[in-house]
């Protein structure tokens, strides 16, 4: 049986790295209570909270931390017109978070993971893992059977071209759960007590042209290289759909991040999961999407972004027009979708003012 | 779910390059003992070859393979390549073949592993090439398929081949062990993945299973280093066999996994001594690998034979010229198939 680790104390890093590069972004709407766990962890980065839900509501902080907190109020104020793009009564607010992030590295984690224990006992630190998997190259041009090989005591296989082995940068890390595993709702009626406790020492590249599910709950990645298309789309409150704002992400992600050349790793580091939520709130939410999921990957599958989309904007800006052109027959969902990926952009652009990228224009 | 593999159905073939094989199979006589072995003597090696009682088995030696063989072939099955023939010869459904200087391993736990046991799992159900999961093998026990894996792929595909991996001595090539020579593998990682459709990966040979009857033609013995010798550092032939496998199972729809089992490789050899040997082979990489990556199968190719022979005659026509050795390894394909076509696929086993 698989439980949370206790004492975290004594294993938080002596020189806590990126620490002023990286930005924790926590959902949230109830509480903080996790965060005490994580302390040791946490304390030395900045806190971005998107509280979800009713804003008269007071979150409570856990003294000692550095954060700033954002309500539907702030996200309205802040976006105005554009906030129809930042989804209401879903976890998938917590995109704002990363518009309004300054810092190069985001790491994301739900309000029910805790610190989880390796094999030995030992508490897993699960944001030095994440940023050693983003400091380090990715491998997706070919497969190596030993997995990372710029993790210590692996390497390169026999046969793995040289030319090859300096690897792309990487742009996510993709990291999982022991306990409650990120089962659908279908799985989760037909298997309500199965519980993940194997712990597979590995971090992998995911290959050049294979999608895979991101799961937003225990999630870091360089906002530099791959931010905007970090966009969790349009679920929850008003919405025909929920819980697919992570896979939603992932698959853009990934398709852009293959056009563009960057990596994304997934495997450790595991952090403990201790909520399941309820599978029958979460079949009427997944139900659609279970079924547009069949047309959905397809089109990411099939989905070629043009040579001359050499930015994130640009290359979700395509992404956005094909959503309209391809994904609308569908349901009239992913216009609108559509549209709010459009609004994403141009929101992320206003806040974040570079001049390196210039917006197609609206999706025709 | 799972397919139901029966004992008589699986063959175990070993190439034996050493001739005392007492403690090899000593060592694995808890998973051997069940199964029929083929065990093919290196026709280069001049020992008698030392085997213990009690195993059913047939030896293959150098006279036999030239009998069944003859010489107008370009294939030459000596040194490693010598463990072809076991499959070419054999005449069940599943093979499960590993190198001669391999034990048993032992799991997190301490436990023995039983690497034919978790070849035969890994064989007998499904692969899942198509979707990458992030829990890894779903048809492992207490996982499944994650939120966002799309139902309509949950079925999977024919798993063919099983590659699995190495403790102590990985299978690095020369240039990386010699710079890290004290360098062990200590990680065992419980997973077994299926490597997607497209992603291509060097499949190493030395601790493999494969579906004889469906994939058994892409096994082959063809690219030959000129410095080729009897350590792993020295060859490639694994590696051009496991691409050409790997390009052949995703044109058919078909399944690798790896990860699990893992084996014990004994210490062996020299980095150093097989880096200055055969330094020229670790280069071949940046030819093969972009070759594979473009190689295209018609649709007309619909088994494993047809398939190899359009490999072999793109690797003919666009790496032949480059190197005499690409250009023997395309004879070595095309031998192959008729080999296998008139000695293979027979009802009755060439036994001499």
């Amino acid at each position: 049986m698989v439980e949370p680790a206790t004492a975290t104390k004594a294993t938080a890093p002596a020189v806590p790295q990126l620490k002023d590069e990286l930005d924790i972004v926590i959902p949230t709407i109830r509480n903080l209570d996790f965060l005490e766990m994580w302390r040791p962890f946490f304390e030395p980065y900045h806190l971005i909270i998107v509280q979800d839900g009713d804003p008269s509501k007071t979150i409570k902080v856990p003294d000692g931390f550095d954060y700033e907190l954002y309500n539907r109020n702030d996200i309205n104020r802040i976006l105005g017109p554009k906030a129809s793009c930042i989804s209401f009564k879903d976890s998938a607010c917590r995109c704002f978070g990363y518009m309004v992030s300054k810092k190069k590295y985001i790491f994301t984690i739900d309000d029910d993971c805790f610190v989880a224990k390796d094999p030995s006992g030992k508490a897993i630190n699960a944001l030095e893992q994440h940023i050693k998997n983003l400091l380090s190259p990715s491998t997706p041009l070919f497969f190596n059977t030993l997995y990372d090989p710029f993790r210590e005591g692996a390497d390169f296989v026999r046969g793995y071209p040289f030319s090859l082995r300096e690897g792309v940068p990487t742009a996510v890390s993709h990291g999982l759960w022991l306990n409650i595993p990120d089962y659908d709702a279908p799985t989760q009626l037909v298997k309500p007590l199965e519980r993940n406790t194997r712990f597979v020492d590995a971090v992998l590249t995911i290959p050049k042209g294979t999608l895979f599910p991101m799961c937003g709950m225990n999630l870091a990645f360089n906002r530099e290289l791959i931010g905007p298309a970090m966009y969790f789309g349009l679920m929850g409150d008003g919405q025909p759909i929920g819980r697919y704002d992570d896979m939603w992400a992932g698959w853009c992600t990934k398709v852009i991040c293959d056009h563009l050349g960057l990596g994304v790793k997934t495997g450790l580091p595991y952090i403990f999961h201790s909520k399941a939520s309820n599978p029958f709130v979460n079949l009427r939410k997944e139900y659609k999407g279970i079924f547009w999921q069949e047309e959905i990957i397809p089109f990411f599958q099939q989905a070629v972004l043009p040579k001359d989309c050499t930015t994130v904007q640009k290359c979700y800006f395509e992404l956005a027009k094909q959503v309209k052109q391809k994904l609308s027959k569908v349901d009239p969902y992913f216009d609108k979708l559509a549209d709010a990926m459009v609004t994403w952009i141009e929101a992320w652009d206003e806040l974040n003012p570079t001049g390196a990228s210039v917006p197609n224009g609206k999706a025709a | 779910m799972s397919l139901a593999i029966k004992d008589d159905e699986i063959d175990v073939v070993i190439g034996a390059l050493r001739s005392d094989l007492t403690s090899f199979m000593n060592e694995w006589r808890p998973m051997f003992s069940r199964f029929h072995l083929i065990i093919v003597k290196d026709p280069d090696l001049k020992e008698e070859l030392k085997i213990p009682e009690g195993f059913n088995l047939d030896v293959y030696k150098k006279p036999d393979i030239d009998q069944v063989v003859g010489s107008s072939t370009a294939i030459i099955f000596s040194g490693y390549s010598c463990r072809y023939f076991g499959y070419l010869v054999s005449r069940k459904k599943y093979i499960i073949s590993m190198d001669d200087d391999c034990l048993p391993a032992r799991d997190n736990k301490g436990f023995l592993v039983d690497a034919v046991a978790q070849h035969i799992t890994n064989l007998a159900t499904p692969a899942t090439p198509f979707f990458f999961n992030t829990l890894y093998d779903p048809f492992s026990e207490g996982v499944d398929f994650v939120r966002g894996y799309p139902f309509s792929l949950r079925s999977g595909v024919k798993c063919a081949f099983s590659c699995g991996l190495w403790l102590n001595l990985a299978d690095h090539d020369a240039p990386t062990q010699a710079l890290k020579p004290g360098q062990r593998n200590s990680r065992y990682v419980d997973a077994v993945i299926t490597v997607p459709v497209r992603a291509l990966v060097p499949v190493s040979g030395i601790n493999i299973a494969f579906d004889r009857e469906v994939v058994g033609p892409a096994l082959l013995p063809a690219l030959r280093l000129a410095g080729e010798g009897k350590f792993r550092w020295e060859t490639m032939e694994d590696i051009w066999s496991g691409m050409c496998v790997k390009v052949v199972c995703d044109h058919l729809g078909l399944g690798v996994k790896t990860g699990l089992p893992y084996v014990w490789r004994n210490d062996r050899g020299d980095a150093i001594a097989s880096l200055k040997k055969e330094w020229e082979g670790v280069k071949l990489m940046e030819e093969v690998v972009p070759f594979f990556q473009s190689v295209r199968l018609p649709r007309e190719a619909t088994t494993a034979e047809d398939c190899v022979f359009e490999v072999a005659n793109a690797v003919k026509e666009q790496l032949g010229s480059r190197d005499p050795m690409f250009a023997r390894a395309a004879t070595a394909m095309l031998d192959w198939v008729k080999l296998w076509k008139s000695v293979g696929s027979s009802s009755s086993s060439p036994r001499v």
